[in-house]
């Protein structure tokens, strides 16, 4: 309307020279109306950002890996130390006259016990903090165990397609149908002792297996062998759409070969589905490992996990149930804020995932 | 039809050779073969023993011969209960861990379903978010740390029901919902999404369209349709029943299989636990399979090849 208001012969047909003049400096960066570019990440987290559910449960295992790897440093107990004439302590309840007179004696700590101690004289809360870091630590090696051999079973099989893919998927229709925690019990169960022996015959070599635990030699074993399956079926399913795009097609006409191509292009390009497999796996890892201490095959005596102290606490259920309700209140937190954060993670990263 | 049933049966087949065959291998892991205990035999009951379970033949021999029992359903006998066979054991545990995993299976889908269809159907509204937020929080929970919460609340602290053993109805409903709450919430999860589905489907609006009632159009057109992913989580849903029903037998003290076989675990009872997981990897892989062939019944839609 301006325009037309500041011509006056806007209804004649003559041309208006003005209009042909070449644009100056201004007038060009005028036009540009393209927005910031906005990267994968960038768009993914910007979307994650806005998710407050999400955010809350990234916050809430933050506030679980400090309270797990940062703080027990910083705690005057530790997990195996048995502090005489404390046991069975309930939740902040004084230390007794006659251990403080020997903690004076000996330089012992005397800082209070917030969750009371174990039967053994234990300080309950680092236990709790040790239990928490073991189930953390499973999840995600567990989860990065699964993360490398399905992705790259998936791809391989996705991208070579035909018979390879045929029989390679075969294999892992019959590990779907493999009953997981009966194997995973049978292999704890089984391979403790060759694992005991490797690890004391080639200390060199294995020596690493003692200080991890069988038991959770054993898990992870397990999760390497059987859990995979699913991600690879879902890395299949994206491969199979990724190796039809035309850059793929470029890649091959300049000579690319197909490990190249599978690193460099298809697995690159469902980094999302990646990432969102993997968060959503960390929880059902814990859930297994935690299940597995509960019936006395996870991680080795001194050494708590959280799915062990709720299962050390049964017997004393009646006059310290908080022994009990803290472990398991503890899981339930951490595979809930995983749950959610890795919703939220899917629906940022990979809408498509979404049914 | 038939070439798809006999397909799925060949592949269950060969998935639980497979899991015998891991069985029996990891049975040589076992340092001091399956005599050894705390007093250790002398040499000649060792060899006589040796002898009279075939153990002194070649590896090969000892493969055919254990697979020959097991085609004949003869899962040995127990190390620490003298004289008891593993199929005994199993004949009495497993009657009563059938019992309370049935229970809690149809609970988890009588309570499931519904949650699911009304969180589906008032979708966005207060009560849908109310079924979210419980049915999310409940698949965070483990059965072990259900059962132990109920265990301290309603058993210990209010002591309305009855923590031990399976004495009457009331001692049931402890262990049933322990097991039931997570596969409940997770149905409920599955239902929700799917009734989404089906309701946006256009045969929806057809139906509504000529003129059919609220009822007969959710049960008879949406509830059936909805239900297929329920169907397909059955066999996962008996899996995790079985597993869940060890540490939930192991705190309600049930005398069922799943108490059977966690005490087998930590008495190093190797014969009864070899046992008990074929058993219980024949009957998860034989449902999965039977869940396979009814989905794909009951859904003409899914093309048979």
């Amino acid at each position: 309307m301006e325009q037309e208001k500041m011509n006056p012969h806007f209804l004649s047909r003559q041309l208006d020279v003005s209009d042909f003049l070449p644009a100056d400096e201004e007038e060009k960066q005028s036009l540009v109306t393209m927005g910031q570019s906005v990267s994968f990440w960038k768009d993914g987290l910007g979307r994650l950002r806005k998710n407050k559910v999400a955010m809350v449960s990234l916050a809430v295992i933050l506030l679980v890996m400090l309270f797990a790897f940062v703080l027990p440093s910083f705690y005057p107990y530790s997990y195996e130390e048995q502090l005489r004439g404390r046991e069975n302590l309930g939740m902040l309840e004084p230390i007794p006259e006659k251990a403080l007179a020997l903690a004076e004696s000996k330089g012992l700590s005397t800082f209070p016990h917030l969750l009371g101690t174990d039967n053994m004289g234990r300080d309950y809360l680092i236990r709790v903090m040790m239990g928490t870091r073991i189930s953390l630590l499973v999840g995600i090696t567990a989860s990065a165990i699964i993360l490398v051999i399905g992705s790259l079973y998936g791809a391989v099989s996705g991208y070579f397609g035909g018979k390879v893919d045929l029989v390679m998927m075969r294999l892992v229709d019959v590990i779907y149908t493999v009953p997981d925690i009966l194997i995973i019990i049978l292999l704890s169960v089984t391979l403790k002792y060759p694992l005991k022996n490797l690890a004391s015959n080639y200390p060199a070599v294995f020596g690493w297996i003692d200080t991890v635990g069988v038991g959770l030699v054993c898990i992870f074993i397990v999760f390497a062998l059987l859990y995979w399956v699913g991600m690879a079926r879902i890395v299949r399913g994206q491969v199979l759409i990724l190796k039809e795009q035309e850059y793929v097609a470029a890649a091959k006409a300049l000579g690319a070969g197909s490990g190249h191509i599978i690193r460099r292009h298809l697995l690159t390009n469902c980094i999302g589905t990646l990432i969102v497999t993997t968060t959503l796996q960390i929880p059902s890892a814990i859930f297994t490992e935690s299940f597995l201490s509960f019936i006395g095959l996870g991680v080795a005596a001194p050494m708590p996990s959280l799915g062990s102290l709720a299962s050390a606490a049964i017997g004393g259920i009646n006059s310290y149930p908080h022994r009990l309700l803290i472990p398991a209140l503890m899981i339930s937190l951490i595979i809930l804020s995983f749950n959610l954060l890795g919703d939220g993670l899917r629906d940022a990263f990979d809408p498509k995932l979404k049914h | 039809m038939g070439t798809f049933i006999l397909k799925r049966m060949f592949s269950a087949i060969v998935t639980i050779f497979l899991v015998a065959t891991i069985t029996f291998f990891l049975m040589f892991l076992i340092p001091g073969g399956p005599f050894l205990s705390e007093k250790a035999p002398s040499a000649e009951t060792l060899a006589a023993l040796e002898v009279k379970y075939g153990l002194d033949q070649p590896v090969p021999v000892q493969y055919l011969n254990y697979m020959k029992g097991l085609l004949h359903g003869d899962l040995g006998t127990s190390l620490k209960k003298r004289g008891m066979e593993v199929n005994d054991i199993i004949a009495t545990g497993f009657p009563v861990s059938a019992q309370v995993g049935l229970i809690a299976i149809a609970g988890a889908v009588l309570v499931g379903v519904p949650l699911g269809s009304v969180a589906a159907l008032n979708r966005g509204k207060p009560l849908d978010h109310i079924i979210m937020v419980a049915s999310t929080c409940g698949i965070a929970v483990p059965s072990f740390v259900m059962a132990t919460v109920l265990m301290v609340t309603l058993g210990v602290k209010l002591g309305w029901l009855p923590t031990m053993g399976l004495s009457g109805p009331l001692s049931y409903i402890m262990p049933c919902i322990a097991l039931a709450f997570y596969p409940a919430a997770y149905i409920s999860r599955l239902m929700r999404s799917s009734m989404l589905d089906v309701l946006g489907q256009d045969y929806m609006r057809t139906a509504r369209a000529k003129g059919l009632g609220p009822f007969v159009m959710l049960f008879k057109h949406a509830l059936r349709n909805a239900i297929l992913p329920v169907i397909t989580y059955l066999g996962p849903l008996l899996a995790y029943t079985l597993t869940g029903s060890f540490v939930v037998e192991k705190i309600f003290t049930i005398p069922g299989l799943g108490s059977e076989f966690i005490s087998s675990i930590t008495s190093r009872d190797y014969p009864l636990i070899m046992g008990t997981t074929i058993f219980l990897a024949f009957l998860i892989i034989m449902m999965n399979m039977v869940v396979d062939i009814v989905y794909k019944l009951v859904d003409p839609r899914i093309k048979l090849k």
